[in-house]
């Protein structure tokens, strides 16, 4: 495939790691923001052809992670319910909730349906004027502008029953919470390429400043991720904190203005909770108050207690950097990828799911 | 460089199979009475298209005499779409299970074929899936000498669901058995991975996206059992990848031997358009389903001579030794990736589920 397989050349592959070897002189901490960069970098074997001094860690950019588990609750809750479809995006469907995940739930008779894009949904609703349609809009800056436009659709088109239940996060604060901990240990980022594709990198700037960190704008293949990590090591070992894009050929300095332009007439700033980091202010997007009809958290009442997250699960700390998933009690014991006690085991993107898929192998 | 074969059945059944003229078009509940109307849909055709003398007899069961050892398997066949390029449901239900014979190393004899209808199928569709049935029997050199026809009501099914059930002689020079592996034995893919599932997907409702490609399915008895004449004696096991692909056969053989799998990514072959596809879908080619596609588990010295046997038969064309048993990692299956990088493939914690970015 064009466009892709220039960036999976096992040469350029061997290029990289022995230019990382050459420059790396001391041990850094990196953190890849975004779940598809951690998905990569697994799938595609490349963290052991990484120098030891250079360690990997996976950071909170994970949707299905951090997704709360009461918004998860609510979903079901809603999903359940006579006369309700709940469309969603495929991984999301088996989280599981405090009680269960929507796969269960669909099991039980819920109409739950996998979709790939918001605008189906608002098709669905359509469809089925007698129903309620509810589209779980989950994700980063990258799955806003759909979602956003999805709204702004079924406004334009008097479709009356269809909302979403909004979870979006971003990423600038939560790279901002990993580095305001004390404890942290991380020595620079690969900030995530298409989240950038749509925001531009200008927000990137003051929080390298401010925490002194280099950041680095990387793709998804396993030549950019080996470019974006000598990029941030090469920074590093010349005590440097800058911006830097090396996802050039998709990410512009402005980002995509028509995107964030659907994202700002839809949405507002609000604080939203991150599973396993708790609240974070100015963190998440929710739907402006002009469009509360479409907002499944105003639609609905929805009478549920938060439930409590496991009180064994270190995931805050994982996902900071600070504890590796193995130096949890629990890990690969209690708490498994089929099994999982906490957010980062939740799926495949995340940090611990990640470690367990690796530990076991014998170098 | 596909498979034309399945649709090129469809459009000749088409020709010499017209449906015949009934005063009925749609089924109905009283279909799977077992009365007059069970009768009368029996005897529209269906008896005529499966002729064989088993079920001229149409008895209870069919009664047959057969030598040596023999192997025996059921599955069912719930596909949805029944249509989908490259075939349809009534294919798959001969071809899967023939081929669960030949991966047992047996030539596939006589077939059971049970029929689980929703009420308000149209008579069209069910003879458009009972043509390819007797195609596919025919191509497999199979008979279905026995079967049974249930009507559900409408929302208790989804068209049609079949059984089908086989019965062969195993080859005597088969030798199959996950037991006899060792490290070092090859292991060999027949062909392009992931094409069937891929191709379901693009037809299913809410997903469609367009293509050219057609699945896979196709009867594998006559290319394996052509493989246990020669090289029988050399072949430890014989797996079609299936649900959950080749990494679920690749798990399973590393569980049940207790030895370690590695395979070669660059050695696995995805045609782009599916590539494309696993990557706009957010799916790994490793467990996509297939339907015309087998693992060989060879002994290494004769891996090479099978490999080049397997690309002159009919199914295995692009056959490629993709890995090797191993005594390392015991129980795991380790991937060398197409950029150097190693990993361990699981088995699916459930369905493969597309991801949000």
């Amino acid at each position: 495939m064009k466009f892709l397989n220039e960036y999976r050349d096992p040469h350029l592959v061997e290029q990289y790691t022995q230019e990382i070897r050459r420059v790396v002189t001391r041990p850094w901490k990196i953190m890849e923001v975004c779940g598809g960069q951690t998905h990569s970098l697994v799938k595609n074997g490349l963290l052991q052809l990484l120098p030891p001094e250079v360690t990997m860690v996976h950071g909170p950019g994970c949707p299905v992670c951090v997704t709360p588990l009461h918004l998860i609750d609510k979903a079901v809750w809603l999903a359940s319910r006579p006369g309700v479809i709940l469309c969603s995006f495929g991984d999301m469907i088996r989280v599981p909730g405090s009680r269960r995940s929507l796969l269960e739930a669909k099991a039980l008779g819920a109409d739950v349906r996998i979709l790939y894009s918001p605008l189906e949904a608002v098709k669905i609703a359509q469809e089925n004027p007698d129903k309620e349609v509810v589209f779980f809009a989950v994700g980063f800056e990258t799955t806003a502008p759909a979602n956003a436009m999805s709204v702004l659709h079924a406004q334009k088109l008097g479709v009356k029953n269809y909302s979403i239940l909004t979870s979006h996060v971003l990423v600038p604060p939560a790279i901002e919470a990993v580095m305001s901990d004390p404890e942290t240990a991380i020595d620079g980022f690969l900030a995530a390429g298409h989240v950038c594709a749509i925001m531009g990198i200008s927000e990137y700037y003051p929080i390298a400043e401010k925490y002194q960190v280099p950041i680095v704008i990387t793709g998804f293949e396993p030549v950019d991720l080996l470019q974006g990590i000598l990029m941030t090591v090469r920074q590093l070992e010349n005590g440097e904190h800058r911006v830097e894009n090396q996802y050039s050929r998709v990410v512009l300095p402005d980002g995509n203005p028509a995107a964030r332009n659907i994202i700002g007439q839809a949405f507002d700033i609000t604080d939203r909770e991150w599973r396993g980091i708790g609240s974070i202010p100015g963190s998440g997007w929710e739907l402006r108050t002009e469009f509360s009809d479409f907002d499944a958290n105003k639609k609905f009442n929805v009478p549920l207690e938060k439930a409590p997250e496991s009180s064994v699960c270190i995931a805050g700390q994982v996902l900071k950097g600070i504890k590796k998933p193995f130096e949890c009690p629990e890990f690969g014991k209690k708490c498994t990828p089929s099994n999982p006690l906490g957010a980062p085991m939740v799926s495949s993107e995340g940090a611990c799911a990640a470690y367990y898929h690796f530990s076991s192998l014998v170098a | 460089m596909r498979r034309i074969l399945p649709l090129f059945i469809t459009r000749r059944l088409k020709i010499s199979c017209p449906l015949p003229q009934l005063d009925f078009d749609v089924i109905t509940l009283g279909h799977g009475s077992g009365g007059l109307l069970t009768n009368k849909l029996l005897e529209s055709g269906v008896f005529d298209l499966l002729k064989n003398p088993l079920l001229d007899t149409h008895h209870d069961g069919a009664v047959f005499e057969m030598p040596g050892r023999l192997a025996f398997s059921t599955d069912s066949y719930v596909v949805s779409p029944i249509f989908f390029p490259g075939g349809n449901i009534g294919e798959l239900a001969v071809n899967g299970t023939v081929n669960d014979l030949a991966m047992c190393g047996a030539a596939a004899r006589y077939l059971s074929l049970a029929f689980i209808l929703e009420e308000g199928l149209t008579m069209r569709e069910f003879w458009d899936v009972l043509v390819s049935i007797k195609f596919a029997a025919e191509h497999a050199g199979v008979q279905i000498v026995t079967g049974d026809t249930k009507v559900v009501e409408r929302g208790k099914g989804d068209k049609i669901f079949i059984n089908t059930t086989g019965i062969g002689q195993v080859h005597p020079q088969a030798n199959i058995a996950m037991g006899n592996i060792r490290p070092g034995d090859k292991i060999i893919c027949s062909g392009y991975i992931a094409t069937h599932g891929i191709v379901i997907m693009s037809v299913r409702e809410g997903l469609e996206f367009g293509t050219t490609l057609l699945s896979d399915t196709t009867n594998l008895n006559h290319t394996v059992l052509h493989l246990l004449d020669a090289f029988g004696h050399d072949i430890t096991l014989l797996r079609d990848a299936t649900r959950g692909g080749v990494a679920t056969v690749l798990n399973e053989i590393a569980r049940d031997t207790r030895w370690g799998v590695e395979i070669h990514q660059k050695t696995l072959k995805v045609y782009e358009e599916v590539d494309g596809a696993c990557e706009m879908l957010g799916l790994d080619p490793l467990y996509v389903a297939n339907e015309g596609v087998f693992l060989a588990v060879v002994r290494p010295d004769a891996a090479e001579a099978i490999l080049q046997k397997l690309r002159t038969l009919e199914h295995g064309a692009d056959a490629e030794i993709i890995g090797e048993v191993v005594d390392a990692h015991p129980k795991q299956v380790v991937l060398h990736s197409r950029v150097g990088g190693r990993r361990v493939v699981n088995m699916l914690a459930g369905e493969q589920l597309p991801r949000i970015c």
